[in-house]
C-alpha cells in the first residue's frame, strides 16, 4: 500500500539546514496497523506530513497504492488527499461552526457528492462511532472522546486507502484514549490500513506494528502482538 | 462557474458567514450606508431636476421674452430718454433675418405693467382683471391648457377681430355660479361684451401670469384699448438646437436698429431669456448628479475596501479551519472562490439591502416635499444607475475579495494544521 524508498528530508533554517529524515526505507501492507514512535525531533511527524503530501521529500520515492506521489501542485495534492487518505489530528480540528453530520460530510463535498447522499453517508459513519444521537450537536457540545470520534468519522466518510492519525489521544485523558484506540481498531478490523503516529507505550502496544524513529532513522521496526483496547473500556 | 449554481457552495458561504453574525452585519453595514448614501444623493438629484423641469413645462424651453424700454444714449439725432415702441412689423423682419426663430408671438396686456386693469362685469357680478391681446401662435411658446369644451384663441378670431376671450379659472369662479357653464356666455371686459370660448387651468410656473388673465384675440385688444401697430412684449422661441443667447444678441441688435437705438444702448430694449435660465438650472442639477455620482462611488469603494479588511481579518482567523479544509481535500481554486464568494455576496446583500433603504427614503422625501412650494417632483433613480452600481460593487467585491482570498491560499495547509 505505500512504499517508501531512501526518503529524506531537510528544513533550512536560516543559514543552517535542519536534516530531519535521513534515508527512511518503509512499506506498509493493506490492513496494517502501524505505530510510528519516537521522541519530539525524531522526525516521526515529518515522515507523517510527507505521507500525507502536506509536505513533499527532498530525495527518495514514495508511492501510494502504486501511484507515484512526486512534483504534485497544490491542486493534484489536493485531490489525492481527498482520495486516498483520511487525516486524525491531536487537536481533532473540527471546523466549529459546523454540525458533527456536517464536518463528517465535509470530505464528501469535496469529492463532489451530492447533498443528500453526503448526509446519509455522514449519518452512516457517526453510526459507526457511536454518535447518531449527536448528529446536529456543535463541536462545542461534545466532549473530547466524541470529538476525536467525529474526526475520525470524517477522516473514514471519504474511504481512504490510509487513515493517517498523528497523536490522536494525545488531547484525551487514558479512558477516552482507549475508547478512541478501541474504535481504531474496530476500523483496522474491517480491513483499513492505518499509520498512527504517537509517544505513548500503551497506545503503540495497541497497534499491529512498531516503527521506532530516533534522529531521522528507523531504529527499529517489529511486528507485536496487539493488546485490545476492549478490554480496558 | 457552474459551482456559482450549486447550493452546495452557498451552504459553505452562508455558513462561515453566519458563524460570525456581528461582525457580518456591521461590514454590511458600511457597504450599505454607501449604496444608500448613492441612491439617495442621486435620486435627490434627479428630484430636483425633474421638479425644475415640472415648473417650467409650459413654457418652451429655448424662449425668451423682450420689451422696449428707454434709451440711456442719444443716437442719430435723437436724444437720451426716448420711448421705444415696438409694433408690430418688428415681427416679420426679426422672422426673416433670425432663421432660428422658430415662433415668434407679439403680445399685449393691460393691467400688468402699469395702468389699471380692465373692469370685468358679469350681470351683477364685477371684478378687475388683466387683459392679454393674444395670436393664437402663442401657446406654442408657453402652453395654455384649456378645459374641455374650451378653446384658445384662433385663426379665425384674429381675422375677424372677433369679441371672443379665454378666461381665468378665478375669473370663472368669481363671475359664474359653480354648477353654470361659461362657455358661450357673455361677459362686459371694460363695456363691450365678450363671448367666452374657454376657461385656461393655470399651472404656476413663475412669471406675471396667474390664474385670472383674460385672453383676447390680439386684433380686438388693439381696437378696444386703441393700440394700433403697438406691442407690449415678444414672445420669442428658438428652435431645439439653436443657441438661444445667440438669437437673444440677434434680436436685440435688429429690434436696436429698427428703432434707432445706439447699438451700445444696453438700456433701451429689455430681454428675458428663460433658455438660459433654464441651462443654468439644468447645468445646476447636473452637477448635482454627477456630485452625487461621485460621493456615492467614493463610500461604495470605502464599504468595500472594508468587507476586503474585514476578510482579510477573517482568514487569518480561519487559517486552521481553511487548512483543515485543505488537508480534507480542497483544492486552492475552492478555497479562493469560498472567499471571493463571500465578499461578492456581502457586498451584493449589502447592496441590495442599500437600495432598498434608500428607494424607501427617497419616496418618503417624495411625500413630505408633496403639495410644498419646492421644486422636488418624482425622484427616481435610472435603472441603468442602479444596475451599474450593483456592477461595479461585484467587480470591486471580487477584486477586493482578491486579496484574502490569495491570502488564504498562499499558507501552506501543513503551516495552517500547525499554527495552534
Amino acid at each position: 500500500m505505500i512504499e517508501i524508498k531512501d526518503l529524506h528530508k531537510s528544513y533550512k533554517m536560516g543559514s543552517n539546514s535542519l536534516h530531519v529524515l535521513k534515508g527512511i526505507n518503509f512499506s506498509v501492507e493493506e490492513g496494517e496497523l502501524v505505530a510510528i514512535m519516537g521522541s519530539s525531533g525524531s522526525g516521526k511527524s515529518t515522515l507523517l506530513n510527507i505521507l500525507g503530501m502536506l509536505d513533499v521529500l527532498d530525495e527518495g520515492s514514495y508511492t501510494l497504492d502504486g501511484v507515484p506521489i512526486k512534483n504534485l501542485n497544490e491542486t493534484k495534492a489536493a485531490q489525492y488527499r481527498n482520495k486516498f487518505l483520511g487525516f486524525v489530528f491531536q487537536s481533532f480540528n473540527l471546523i466549529n461552526y459546523k454540525s458533527a453530520m456536517e464536518n463528517v460530510a465535509l470530505p464528501l463535498y469535496y469529492q463532489k457528492v451530492g447533498r443528500k447522499e453526503r448526509q446519509e453517508k455522514a449519518l452512516k459513519y457517526l453510526e459507526q462511532v457511536g454518535l447518531r444521537e449527536w448528529a446536529d450537536h456543535l463541536p462545542s457540545e461534545l466532549s473530547g472522546g466524541q470529538k476525536q470520534r467525529v474526526a475520525i468519522a470524517r477522516a473514514m466518510a471519504a474511504e481512504p486507502k490510509v487513515l493517517l492519525a498523528d497523536e490522536p489521544t494525545g488531547a484525551l485523558d487514558s479512558t477516552t484514549s482507549y475508547e478512541v484506540m478501541d474504535l481504531i481498531q474496530k476500523i483496522n478490523d474491517a480491513g483499513n490500513t492505518i499509520l498512527i503516529v504517537t509517544h505513548e507505550p500503551d497506545i503503540a502496544d495497541m497497534c499491529k506494528r512498531i516503527v521506532h524513529l530516533k534522529d531521522g532513522v528507523i531504529v527499529e521496526d517489529k511486528k507485536i502482538t496487539q493488546v485490545r483496547a476492549s478490554q480496558y473500556v | 462557474m457552474g459551482f456559482l449554481f450549486d447550493s452546495n457552495t452557498w451552504q459553505e458561504i452562508f455558513g462561515s458567514i453566519g458563524k460570525n453574525r456581528t461582525r457580518t452585519i456591521i461590514t454590511v453595514i458600511g457597504v450599505l450606508w454607501g449604496i444608500f448614501i448613492y441612491i439617495v444623493l442621486s435620486g435627490a438629484a434627479k428630484g430636483l431636476d425633474n421638479g425644475f423641469e415640472k415648473q417650467f413645462q409650459n413654457v418652451a424651453m429655448n424662449s425668451m421674452f423682450t420689451w422696449a424700454q428707454s434709451t440711456s444714449m442719444p443716437y442719430k439725432g435723437f436724444k437720451t430718454g426716448r420711448q421705444i415702441q415696438l409694433k408690430l412689423n418688428d415681427v416679420s423682419i426679426l422672422k426673416n433675418r433670425i432663421p432660428e426663430i422658430q415662433y415668434i408671438a407679439p403680445r399685449n396686456v393691460k393691467g400688468v405693467f402699469g395702468g389699471g386693469p380692465a373692469q370685468i362685469i358679469r350681470g351683477g357680478k364685477s371684478g378687475n382683471f388683466a387683459v392679454y391681446g393674444d395670436y393664437p401662435i402663442s401657446t406654442k411658446i408657453a402652453t395654455k391648457k384649456i378645459y374641455d369644451d374650451g378653446r384658445f384663441i384662433n385663426d379665425e378670431d384674429i381675422d375677424g377681430a372677433r369679441k371672443v376671450c379665454v378666461i381665468g379659472e378665478r375669473t370663472q369662479k368669481e363671475l359664474f355660479e359653480i354648477d353654470e357653464n361659461p362657455i358661450g356666455n357673455y361677459i362686459r371686459i371694460d363695456n363691450v361684451f365678450f363671448q367666452v370660448v374657454g376657461v385656461h387651468k393655470f399651472t404656476p410656473g413663475g412669471g406675471f401670469e396667474s390664474d385670472s388673465d383674460i385672453y383676447i384675440p390680439f386684433t380686438t385688444f388693439r381696437k378696444l384699448y386703441n393700440t394700433g401697430e403697438n406691442v407690449g412684449w415678444f414672445a420669442i422661441a428658438a428652435y431645439d438646437d439653436a443657441d438661444v443667447i445667440k438669437v437673444e444678441e440677434n434680436v436685440k441688435a435688429i429690434l436696436k436698429g429698427i428703432h434707432n437705438v445706439n447699438p451700445k444702448d444696453d438700456r433701451a430694449i429689455g430681454s428675458f431669456n428663460l433658455g438660459e435660465i433654464f441651462n443654468r438650472i439644468v447645468g445646476f442639477a447636473k452637477g448635482l448628479t454627477f456630485m452625487s455620482l461621485v460621493v456615492g462611488i467614493a463610500t461604495i469603494l470605502a464599504g468595500v475596501i472594508g468587507i476586503g479588511n474585514i476578510l482579510l481579518i477573517s482568514v487569518k482567523e480561519r487559517t486552521k479551519e481553511l487548512g483543515v479544509r485543505r488537508a480534507l481535500g480542497a483544492t486552492p481554486r475552492e478555497v479562493r472562490s469560498l472567499i471571493i464568494l463571500e465578499s461578492v455576496f456581502l457586498t451584493m446583500i449589502a447592496g441590495v439591502m442599500g437600495i432598498i433603504l434608500g428607494a424607501g427614503v427617497l419616496s418618503l422625501i417624495n411625500k413630505w416635499t408633496q403639495g410644498m412650494d419646492f421644486p422636488y417632483a418624482n425622484p427616481t433613480v435610472p435603472i441603468p444607475y442602479v444596475l451599474g452600481a450593483l456592477a461595479i460593487m461585484v467587480v470591486l467585491g471580487t477584486l477586493i475579495g482578491l486579496i484574502p482570498a490569495q491570502r488564504a491560499v498562499s499558507i501552506k495547509p501543513i503551516d495552517a494544521l500547525r499554527e495552534e
